[in-house]
């Protein structure tokens, strides 16, 4: 377990700053909750704080990124994903400009918020979006990575920040830059593609998984848009099973995107999808609220138990 | 094209007087109005009653290259409304950024000159627009870009009461004040008309120019009228009087001016013109021309 995401992302902003002249940062009046009040005090002239006005944030950052300058914005993902999706969709994506979308608090990280700011729909309506590529890192050096690779890019690029500290995946900068998903674990038996923080729960997953003879194999997915479907669709011809985890909502999220490209592949295998079914989520602990919707080693154990018991269809 | 326009027209980079930019926009109305009959789509009454000001900011005071259209030091201009885009794209054009002729593939498909602006497709355009009320917020990015690296172009941001309608306008009118955005004008094409009725019936911004000092704007005293070109070089002399920003200027105008049927009407704010009010509308705008022709 390393640094909160978020902090690692505020730091890492500065860092980069001090070698990237065109970085500037955006935020909605919650620099001290994104920590990118961080690189406001580093580099005052380059930090617009906007207030709590999310559309006028992304309207301008695609203004400022005309001029030849990358904007990150900073800001709680839902209201990113809600409040500017006008802006982000025809002032930013249409006109393909490179601004780096930051959503902090994604998925439930913003436990005792409750359901008003906890974001489950984001990746739905950020990888819908021509142009878009959507990252969600699983711990603090993807996050970092997510944005090095960002401002390597001239197109938007959605980042799903986590507000807590996770335990680390052993992340290699080259193939993430490769936008390849992470083999964590090397098994036979089913695959687990995770998204975004469910990775280290796939990991434990795996671990239970072992002790009743099931050798999983382990994917850290950060990249939902664009997708490895190559090194997914591979393993999955292995072990013949497949389970996607994922912070967000089932419907247009992770699963979404991997079932999209694997009815074109013609892919057949076993699959269940671990995500938040349709329902909004609620106050709590972040651990135990994950658990409650389904997210923890435990059960992504146990629902890859049920499905390579059951019977073919 | 008469031979007075064709010599106006191959000295576009002179800054023309009021005359020459009042028989300029009554020439380009026409265009407006016949590519609009003959496509059979789009939308006049924001496009007439903008016509002298954005001929006025292309034929006189925008600061542009019309060979390197993404020119770093180049003033911007984003056209807010962009349903307006005829009005655009046929200036556009007669100013050089590219060919006259092609504006008849307005909105055609496979075509470049999209439905709304589209800064990708179409040489000139600062910014794509369509959604109501983004503007302004691009116009203060890119206002405060030019801060930020120095340069001392000017940004303007044309909206008429639509965007002004969207709750995001009033956050970059907030935003701009905070910053003392230098080098942000905002223009507001005022006719007092939406697409469902007159402003009062639809939602009423008056008084205007209170709301904007209010939000910290320095909005114009004398008033001016959007339609009449001394006018506008009047406010544009305003503009240079003093360093105080950021700056707006509201305009009165008539919503589908100079042709009897449409003017102040809302109904024209996206019909079609069909041949019966085409024939009548032409005439009127030829005789415009023709009696600002005279004065140059």
């Amino acid at each position: 377990m390393s640094i909160a995401m978020r902090d690692a992302f505020g730091k890492h902003l500065v860092k980069l700053g001090e070698t990237h002249p065109e970085l500037v940062v955006l935020d909605a009046d919650v620099s001290s909750s994104t920590k990118s009040g961080l690189f406001g005090k580093a580099f005052p002239e380059r930090f617009f704080n906007v207030g709590v006005a999310e559309g006028n944030l992304a309207g301008m950052a695609a203004g400022l990124a005309t001029c030849g300058y990358h904007p990150v914005i900073n800001a709680f993902a839902i209201f990113l994903a809600l409040k500017s999706t006008d802006q982000i969709r025809n002032d930013i994506c249409y006109n393909n400009l490179p601004v780096i979308i930051a959503g902090a608090y994604g998925g439930l990280s913003d436990s005792f918020d409750g359901a008003s700011h906890q974001a489950i729909e984001d990746i739905a309506i950020m990888r819908a979006l021509p142009n878009m590529e959507v990252i969600v890192p699983s711990d603090a050096r993807q996050a970092e990575l997510a944005l090095e690779y960002a401002l390597t890019r001239n197109n938007p690029v959605y980042i799903r920040l986590n507000r807590n500290a996770m335990p680390d995946i052993d992340t290699d900068r080259d193939s993430f830059f490769q936008a390849k998903a992470v083999k964590c674990v090397e098994g036979t038996d089913v695959t687990i593609a995770a998204n975004g923080i469910t990775a280290s729960m796939a990991c434990e997953a795996a671990e239970i998984l072992k002790k009743d003879g099931i050798n999983a194999e382990v994917f850290s997915v950060p990249f939902v848009k664009p997708l490895d479907t190559a090194s997914l669709f591979e393993s999955v011809a292995k072990t013949g099973a497949l389970v996607t985890v994922e912070e967000h909502l089932l419907a247009g999220g992770f699963a979404s995107a991997i079932a999209e490209e694997a009815f074109k592949a013609q892919v057949r295998c076993k699959v269940d999808n671990i995500a938040i079914e349709d329902i909004f989520g609620e106050t709590g602990p972040y651990i135990p609220l994950l658990a409650k919707y389904g997210l923890s080693g435990e059960n992504i154990a146990n629902r890859v138990k049920a499905l390579l018991t059951s019977k073919e269809k | 094209m008469s031979d007075k326009l064709q010599k106006l027209l191959s000295d576009k980079n002179r800054k023309m007087n009021a005359e020459e930019l009042a028989f300029l926009a009554a020439s380009f109305r026409e265009t407006m109005f016949s590519v609009l009959h003959e496509r059979g789509t789009g939308h006049w009454g924001g496009a007439s009653s903008a016509a002298e000001l954005v001929t006025a900011l292309y034929f006189n005071r925008l600061n542009i290259k019309t060979d390197d259209p993404n020119w770093e030091d180049r003033d911007r201009f984003i056209l807010s409304k962009g349903h307006a885009s005829v009005n655009l794209y046929t200036i556009l054009s007669n100013r050089g950024f590219f060919p006259a002729e092609d504006i008849h593939q307005f909105r055609v498909l496979g075509s470049y000159l999209q439905g709304h602006p589209a800064m990708l497709k179409i040489p000139g355009v600062d910014m794509s627009t369509g959604a109501l009320g983004h503007g302004i917020s691009v116009g203060l990015g890119m206002a405060e870009a030019a801060k930020l690296s120095g340069k001392n172009y000017c940004t303007y941001v044309l909206t008429g009461e639509g965007c002004l309608n969207e709750g995001s306008s009033w956050e970059a009118l907030m935003c701009a004040a905070k910053y003392k955005t230098k080098n942000l004008v905002l223009l507001i094409d005022y006719n007092k008309v939406q697409l469902d009725g007159t402003e009062d019936q639809i939602m009423p911004l008056h008084p205007l120019k209170e709301k904007l000092e209010s939000f910290g704007w320095l909005v114009n005293d004398e008033a001016y009228n959007g339609n009449c070109t001394k006018d506008i070089l009047k406010s544009f002399d305003w503009l240079d009087s003093n360093d105080v920003w950021p700056k707006a200027i509201i305009y009165d105008t008539t919503k589908g001016a100079n042709v009897s049927f449409s003017e102040g009407k809302n109904t024209w704010h996206g019909a079609v013109i069909d041949d019966e009010h085409y024939e009548i509308g032409i005439k009127e705008l030829k005789e415009d021309t023709a009696k600002k022709e005279a004065l140059v």
